[in-house]
């Protein structure tokens, strides 16, 4: 109870000389609460696409066989199937039809793809909600498409897909197979790509050396790739989220740095001043950890909150210019927060620790000198 | 009051956040779970490979199935031509690092 007592009397008197330099100490204070606010907003916002890839994607197709003519994709023939489905271990091949169209009437681009199992009528569409929020004309309920070889045709509007759906098929454009052809010019007997239902998960990377073998120039990618992708290309330690965070750090650097290497001269006398009092260096020590303690966790805690809201309640709204990039179409979609007390403990030891251990440092250096050397300096 | 007792009820006010912050997520999650599912029904039902994060480069709508010569889609730190280029890192299959 004593020793509460005097952390108590220790802390009340750290907080005193903190406010005597407010001015510093609040500026202080909101620099590394915003350094904090932007490392975790990134860690936030990667965390939850990588969730939703991971919760999602799973039920992706088994594997995807892509045809690659000089590098880039091509056009699969049909006939490819058979080869494929020969394969001891293959359930099913289906092959499926989808491709990119650039919209010039609000410049966005949208994905069409053709599914069978919605049995969707020649001349009539699905759009996604992302699609229908930048219609221009929404009113009449039809959609021009220029094809290929310079015709339009006008497309009916049957359904817009529930917003709920914006993270997977925000600019999606469901058709009939005879339309997309139509379109696009595809050939009979070709398909964008082909998916395959595989009977037992551990068969796939035989089944995907068999089919490289078979037909050289496909390239299959199985779900646990695409799964990988998603893990990769949203992880916070890589792209361009790395460099948010390096400028963030070096400013925390710069920050604790500038701590480490010494005391104000303010500072040093007001040491000096409790030691000719009575003071133990243990004291001050203590006296400086709860200044250390005082400054990085309201800053830790008011960051991390902060951040937590822009992800989850703006969503993200500071981001999104760099998100949105040139992309006409945006999803709105509303994340689901995949926090995780790594993350949390990562952004605790990375910031709170540090500038705790840097504040200590310089004091106990101070501290451990004769008051009246320290007080004359 | 005391500053000491100020500064420590703000702190558990502010721990409490902490908390109201992980209870929220858990919230959210379960009662996401519908919309997930019917997120999960579509992309079986389609086979969707990606998430529809960004619509401007083919390459960043569809990373999975990006091929490796897509321009300016070198490394990482690469001079992008669409920013959520910069954004996005390269699929690790498309490095090179492949699972079979």
């Amino acid at each position: 109870m004593r020793w509460f007592e005097k952390q108590k009397n220790i802390l009340d008197f750290t907080l005193s000389a903190l406010w005597r330099r407010k001015g510093k100490n609040i500026t202080l204070v909101s620099v590394y609460a915003f350094v904090v606010f932007l490392v975790a907003s990134v860690v936030f916002l990667t965390g939850a696409v990588k969730g939703e890839a991971e919760r999602v994607l799973v039920e992706a197709p088994d594997m995807m066989v892509q045809r690659l003519v000089a590098g880039r994709h091509d056009y699969i023939p049909l006939s490819y199937m058979k080869t494929i489905g020969d394969i001891r271990g293959v359930q099913n091949v289906k092959s499926r039809l989808w491709g990119y169209y650039f919209d010039q009437t609000n410049s966005a681009n949208y994905t069409l793809m053709v599914n069978d199992e919605l049995d969707i009528q020649p001349g009539s569409i699905l759009i996604g909600s992302g699609v229908a929020r930048n219609l221009l004309v929404k009113e009449t309920g039809s959609l021009p498409f220029r094809t290929y070889d310079g015709s339009y045709v006008f497309m009916k509007i049957e359904r817009v897909l529930d917003e709920a759906l914006d993270l997977v098929a925000a600019d999606l454009i469901l058709l009939n197979g005879g339309d997309f052809r139509r379109i696009f010019l595809t050939p009979e007997g070709q398909a964008t790509d082909l998916v395959l239902k595989v009977k037992n998960p551990r068969e796939m990377p035989t089944i995907a050396r068999k089919i490289v073998a078979l037909l050289p120039d496909t390239r299959p990618i199985l779900r646990e790739e695409i799964l990988r992708t998603y893990d990769a290309v949203f992880e916070w330690r890589g792209g361009l989220s790395i460099l948010v965070l390096s400028g963030a750090f070096l400013a925390f650097l710069i920050l604790a740095w500038d701590k480490a290497t010494g005391l104000s001269a303010e500072e040093r006398r007001e040491i000096g001043i409790l030691k000719g009092i009575g003071w133990e260096t243990s004291d001050i020590l203590q006296l400086k950890f709860w200044e250390g303690v005082a400054v990085s966790f309201t800053a830790f805690l008011a960051g991390l909150l902060l951040a937590y809201v822009h992800v989850f309640f703006t969503p993200a709204v500071l981001f999104e210019p760099a998100i949105k990039g040139w992309s006409v179409l945006y999803p709105r979609f509303q994340l689901t927060p995949h926090l995780s007390v790594y993350h949390v403990s990562t952004l605790f030891f990375l910031t709170v620790v540090p500038y705790t251990v840097s504040t200590i440092l310089p004091s106990w250096r101070a501290a451990s000198i004769d008051p009246d050397i320290v007080m004359r300096a | 009051m005391r500053k000491c007792n100020v500064f420590l009820v703000c702190m558990v006010i502010a721990l409490m956040g902490v908390v109201l912050m992980v209870v929220h997520s858990s919230v959210l999650k379960a009662s996401e779970k519908v919309r997930r599912d019917a997120r999960g029904d579509w992309v079986a039902k389609l086979g969707l490979s990606d998430l529809c994060l960004f619509t401007d480069a083919r390459y960043t709508r569809h990373p999975v199935m990006a091929d490796v010569h897509t321009p300016f889609q070198d490394y990482p730190l690469a001079f992008e031509h669409f920013p959520s280029g910069s954004i996005i890192g390269v699929p690790p299959h498309l490095r090179g690092e492949r699972s079979w």
